[in-house]
Parts: structure tokens; sequence; C-alpha cells
């Protein structure tokens, strides 16, 4: 099963729409509520970082018997040390994202404790891709 | 400890979820930072003085359903709804964080660590 959704800049107020969305799927297949628990917050905290520090992007999302891809790709000012941004309290963002309850550095850290395989590609000035999979 | 007696210690609103009232609450946890929210393998009842819809789809993907909002912060519409979809409960409180945290700790409501 194929599904994509569009990202918009400085959306707040959509943050998570996607996710939502896909918890509703996981639900409907009787996925294990736990592994549900682990793919929608790793993609809810993706969904926030492209809202957050992006001009907007997609996510797309897979599901297969065993195990979800997903796939958060922005257009943006990119990641110029990853190793730097999956450290625990790094953070780069804005008052607003802060104002919002988020922002403190733990995003791609918490993606990686819940998704069984993370990879994130990132280019300066061009964008950031992050991949996720979760095994049922 | 039931989310009624709960709502009559903090002399909160209930803004939602009236027909959950009998459950019972052991645990809490209190934070501004959902960050932090989402990092919970538990669920726990929210006590959070953060009041916008991301509050709600927070805990929406943390799968907690009991929220309680500090110091008179305005639940809105958009915040109504969402928990509704999700058959939450919201309690609004004037009290400060520190007293609703120090009367349920009193009352025997457990932190998680």
């Amino acid at each position: 099963m194929h599904q994509e959704y569009t990202v918009i800049e400085g959306d707040f107020v959509n943050a998570g729409k996607a996710s939502s969305s896909v918890k509703k799927t996981l639900k409907q297949l009787n996925v294990d509520p736990t592994k549900i628990k682990r793919v929608v917050v790793a993609l809810y905290e993706a969904e926030v970082n492209a809202i957050a520090h992006a001009y907007g992007g997609k996510v797309l999302v897979d599901i297969d018997s065993d195990k979800i891809k997903m796939v958060v790709a922005d257009k943006g000012p990119g990641i110029p040390d990853i190793a730097l941004a999956m450290q625990e309290g790094y953070s780069t963002a804005r008052p607003e994202v802060r104002d919002m309850g988020f922002g403190a550095g733990m995003g791609l850290p918490n993606m990686q404790k819940n998704v069984d395989k993370l990879n994130v590609t990132s280019e300066v000035g061009v964008g950031t891709t992050v991949e996720m999979e979760v095994n049922f | 400890m039931t989310i009624r007696e709960i709502a009559k210690l903090l002399n909160a609103t209930v803004c939602i979820g009236e027909n959950r009232m009998d459950e019972e609450v052991e645990h809490a946890f209190a934070s501004d930072l959902m960050s932090d929210v989402l990092t919970l393998k538990e669920t726990p009842m929210l006590i959070t003085g953060l009041c916008n819809v991301q509050t709600i789809r927070t805990c929406d993907m943390a799968t907690l359903d009991i929220i309680v909002v500090v110091r008179n912060k305005k639940v809105t519409e958009d915040m109504l709804e969402l928990a509704e979809d999700n058959d939450m409960v919201i309690l609004s409180c004037a009290y400060s964080m520190f007293k609703v945290c120090g009367l349920l700790y009193e009352a025997g409501i457990k932190p998680l660590f």
C-alpha cells in the first residue's frame, strides 16, 4: 500500500496529519499497537522537522505485510553535519518551533530509537531525505 | 484516583471527556516540551502548560489520552475537535503546574520515574 502526503513550510497546525493518517491505516490493518506507536512517533518527528527547518516536502509511505517504509524528503537548507544533528540536545530550531513544544534537539535521536532502520542523507542548500523502516 | 476526583481536587473544568470520568489514573507526567512526551513508552496522564493543537497531536502519537492544561490556558475549538476524534479527556485548571503536580503527588498519583 502506497501513501503520499505533502508537507508545507511553517504549517504547524497541520503537522502530524500524515502521521495521524498512517496511524489509522495501521490500526485498520491490526498492526501491534507498540509497533504503531514507534512508527508514528518517528514519522511525526520527521514531519515536524520538515515543517520546522525546510521549505516543505513530501512524505512517502509504503506498507507491506512485514514492514513499513517511510521517506520524508524536504527541500531546504540541508544539514551540514549529520553526525552533529544526530546528537541529543543539538538544535538549530527557531523560537517559533520551540513555542510549539519542539526544537530541543531530540527529534533525530528519537527517530533512531523508534525505527529498525534509519538513513539520513542531506545536501546543503538542496534538502534532506530521511528514510525509515519499522519491521512488524 | 478517578478522573472525576482529579477534576475536583484541581478545581478543574472538564473541556471534553465527560464519559470517562470514572476511569482510574495511576501515573502522571508533567512537561511543556512535546519532544519529551514523544520519548515516553508509558501512557501517563499529561500535565502541561502548552496549549495548542500540537499538544493534542503529540498525545495522539504518543497514545496519551488524558490531559490537564494548567494556568487557565484557552483550549481552542481545533484542539477539542481533534481530542474528540481520539476520545481524549481534557481538564483545564487555573493552578500553576507546580501546584497541580504537588496536589496530585500528595493524593497518590505516581511519577513514571
